[in-house]
């Protein structure tokens, strides 16, 4: 027969400190668990999110971004003509040719500067990113001094509302507008023409040259092609798969740190439950004596004290889970070490992050009240019952 | 005396419990020691930062170069006293994850303006004489076992294609603030191949090092400096040294907040571990304290008893925590030397330890004191744990 649940939960009741001290130990762990975690999809989320899988980005061999490549004009016009580029109703290849810089703009209630990518765009770019619309303003209009700013930079950096100018490569630049990219990594850039910005910056080449694939599944064969070709010395890779690679430095950096924290918050917290647990067992020899001799089982002693403790991680790991959940509000923006400029991200909690979050705290409990409730199940019946 | 000794037994009178307490502790403190030294690491590259030198880099990013002849203009500038030259090379050695900085400087004087970096005089006349010579420091000779002589191949990323270099120096810091996991090699080596390949980018500079004559006037100087290139094709931004460096770390520095917060955390986490110690060593022994008031003592002494027991855990805690973490530190900072060169527990970490360790025993003393204190004698006595 098993002890009544009744029992053990008003146990943890009666001691309303003690829980409540053990059980706010753990859900801090799990606060710090979950944010990072959150942190983590939330990076990959943003990065997955701004590439689309039909599109194809080349860019010079031998670099690994935007900013370190260079693509010349004849070898764009050849990227352009492959036969696997799809078409536009007017059938024009759906290749957009770009030109990337790195701005610095002062964040809001900072007084130092950070990089900014300016992306320049062809026309067609935009229908290569169904993703990202106007929010508020208009689209910048080609052959013009005008750009558009992301979500991100438009709420986080100074000097970007609609209508102010931006002063850079001797020119003063119209922000006529701001696009929502849909969480994407756009949410962080600058968008404008690229040919003004081209000539602006004294450049002669492009930064990359995206494609859309006529069908997803050519990629092997339009990777191949442009491989083999000696002119282009250019590499392809599908878009989402090159903004993944851009911020891997990135999430592993948050991963690991993250991990690291994690366990050794975690030793603390089941330090902390298993104090709980052990006094919880001395306080209540007598107790334990006289359910033992009223018939009650070693394994349900063990059971009983086991959920218990099992029961105070789970107090602490969903009270951790709850404020972690708030943060999804926020967002934050920080150096892309690979790009070596800003990217905006928030914390997404997934239900997978969940589940391992619950698993994790229970888990916590678990480990911590193992010993004292197997203490509690060896202990004598005659013994117990003097102790009181 | 007695008192002491009193509180003395307290402590490890339930000793599995207390001995929890303390492993807990021990863990927090290290965990904060680390966390602290790895917020200082960040910023050791600003630490080693000169107060008599200027970086000049071009205003919009640093990721635009400026013409060659403005090292000439700069040095004409008023209270200038040397200017070179360094650019970011970003090669890979071998594998993207041996990541350590390449700058590509001028042979000929860099290491004038940067008297903390120590080398031999034929060694350094070496790296001056070989076209393909690097020089390198202490610490990544080390790690990748380099020795003088040694020719290592570097794959550009900006600068595509192989490049070798010779190790002909080898240098050491100063002190060890010092940073020296980086590798210098000349500038002309990469200008050449720069200007065979693509005519048009040759003679281009990334930043300008500067040095000045009298460090008082570096903001005048650095203004001087800007106003020459106004309006032109590529405006400079000069600034010191410092506020460059710091520049990097502004850029991600919710991470380093981040990091911050977090290592006030595990110091709330263990709070609560300890304060939940004393809660229940002054709810078994509430009778006990009752026992102490009706003899005479006063409520005062018996606050004392427990604010002392607290303090006492958490101290022996904290101690073999903060005796612990120059060790870990140690073995940490080899771990991550590629992102840290400078990973070194500082006199502010371990006095911070020592607050937080003060502050842990207050607040976990605080409710159980004021209860044992407040309680009426009558309701002590015939408490039952």
């Amino acid at each position: 027969m098993n002890i009544p649940f009744s029992y053990i939960f008003r146990n943890l009741w009666a001691r309303k400190l003690t829980t409540l001290l053990t059980a706010g130990g753990m859900a801090l762990v799990v606060f710090v668990f979950a944010a990072v975690q959150m942190l983590d999809a939330g990076l990959r989320q943003t990065m997955v999110g701004t590439g689309s899988y039909d599109n194809v980005v080349f860019i010079r061999k031998g670099s690994e971004t935007e900013i370190q490549s260079g693509i010349y004009r004849d070898q764009a016009a050849l990227i352009e003509s492959l036969p696997q580029v799809a078409r536009d109703e007017q059938g024009k290849p759906m290749a957009s040719k770009e030109s990337l810089v790195l701005i610095s703009l002062i964040k809001r209630g900072q007084d130092k500067a950070s990089n900014i990518v300016t992306r320049g765009l062809s026309p067609i770019g935009l229908v290569l990113r169904p993703q990202v619309r106007i929010a508020e303003g208009r689209m910048f209009r080609p052959g013009s001094s005008e750009i558009v700013v992301g979500k991100n930079v438009y709420d986080g950096f100074e000097g970007v509302g609609i209508g102010e100018k931006l002063r850079f490569a001797q020119r003063d630049w119209t922000v006529v507008g701001y696009f929502d990219g849909g969480k994407s990594g756009f949410d962080s850039e600058v968008w404008g023409d690229a040919e003004q910005l081209m000539q602006a910056f004294r450049r002669i080449n492009y930064s990359s040259v995206i494609i859309k694939l006529s069908d997803a599944g050519n990629f092997d064969t339009v990777a191949k092609d442009v491989d083999d070709d000696i002119r282009l010395a250019l590499q392809g890779k599908r878009e989402q798969l090159f903004y993944e690679d851009q911020s891997r430095t990135l999430s592993n950096f948050i991963f690991y740190l993250g991990t690291v924290l994690s366990i050794i918050f975690s030793l603390g917290a089941i330090i902390g439950a298993a104090i709980t647990m052990y006094s919880s067992v001395a306080m209540r020899t007598a107790e334990i004596g006289t359910l033992r001799a009223l018939g009650f089982r070693r394994l349900s002693i063990l059971i009983a004290f086991l959920t218990e403790s099992l029961l105070l991680g789970l107090v602490g790991g969903l009270a951790g889970l709850c404020f972690a959940s708030l943060l999804q509000t926020t967002t934050i923006s920080t150096l892309n070490m690979q790009s070596f400029s800003q990217l905006a991200f928030g914390f997404v909690l997934t239900p997978k992050i969940f589940m391992v979050t619950v698993f994790f705290s229970m888990f916590m409990g678990f480990i911590g009240g193992f010993l004292p409730a197997l203490k509690a199940s060896r202990m004598k019946i005659v013994d117990s019952l003097r102790a009181a | 005396m007695f008192f002491f000794k009193l509180i003395f037994k307290n402590v490890f009178r339930a000793k599995l419990r207390s001995t929890l307490t303390i492993v807990g502790l021990v863990i927090s403190i290290v965990a904060f020691g680390l966390l602290q030294t790895v917020v200082n690491a960040w910023f050791a590259g600003s630490n080693a930062a000169s107060s008599s030198r200027l970086v000049t880099r071009n205003a919009i990013s640093l990721v635009f170069p400026m013409p060659g002849y403005y090292r000439e203009r700069i040095r004409s500038v008023e209270g200038v006293k040397a200017v070179t030259v360094s650019n970011w090379f970003g090669g890979i050695y071998k594998e993207p994850r041996n990541f350590f900085p390449q700058f590509a400087v001028d042979h000929d004087n860099f290491f004038d303006l940067y008297p903390e970096f120590l080398m031999p005089d034929e060694q350094l006349l070496a790296f001056k004489r070989d076209r393909q010579g690097a020089a390198v420091g202490r610490k990544l000779a080390d790690e990748f076992g380099w020795k003088i002589g040694d020719t290592i191949p570097i794959k550009g990323t900006i600068y595509s294609g192989n490049w070798n270099l010779n190790i002909r120096a080898i240098f050491d810091g100063k002190d060890d603030t010092t940073i020296t996991r980086q590798l210098y090699f000349h500038w002309d080596y990469v200008n050449e191949w720069i200007k065979q390949k693509y005519p048009r980018r040759g003679d281009q500079i990334g930043i300008f090092l500067i040095e000045v004559s009298d460090p008082a006037r570096t903001a005048d100087i650095a203004k001087a400096i800007d106003n020459q290139f106004k309006n032109s094709l590529a405006e400079t931004l000069t600034e010191s040294e410092k506020a460059f460096q710091l520049g990097f770390i502004a850029q991600s520095e919710t991470i380093v907040m981040a990091i911050r917060i977090v290592s006030f955390v595990v110091i709330f986490i263990i709070m609560a571990v300890v304060a939940n110690t004393m809660a229940m060593a002054a709810r078994e022994r509430l009778a006990e304290y009752a026992t102490f008031k009706a003899l005479g003592f006063s409520p005062s002494f018996v606050a004392a008893l427990i604010f002392g027991e607290a303090m006492m855990l958490s101290m022996v805690g904290a101690g073999i925590g903060i005796v612990l973490t120059f060790p870990i530190a140690k073995i940490f900072g080899m771990a991550v030397s590629a992102l840290f060169p400078i990973f070194k527990v500082s006199l502010d970490t371990v006095l911070l330890q020592i607050a937080c360790t003060a502050a842990v025993g207050v607040a976990a003393a605080l409710v159980p004191s004021w209860r044992s204190a407040n309680i009426r004698i009558v309701d002590g006595l015939r408490h039952i744990g």
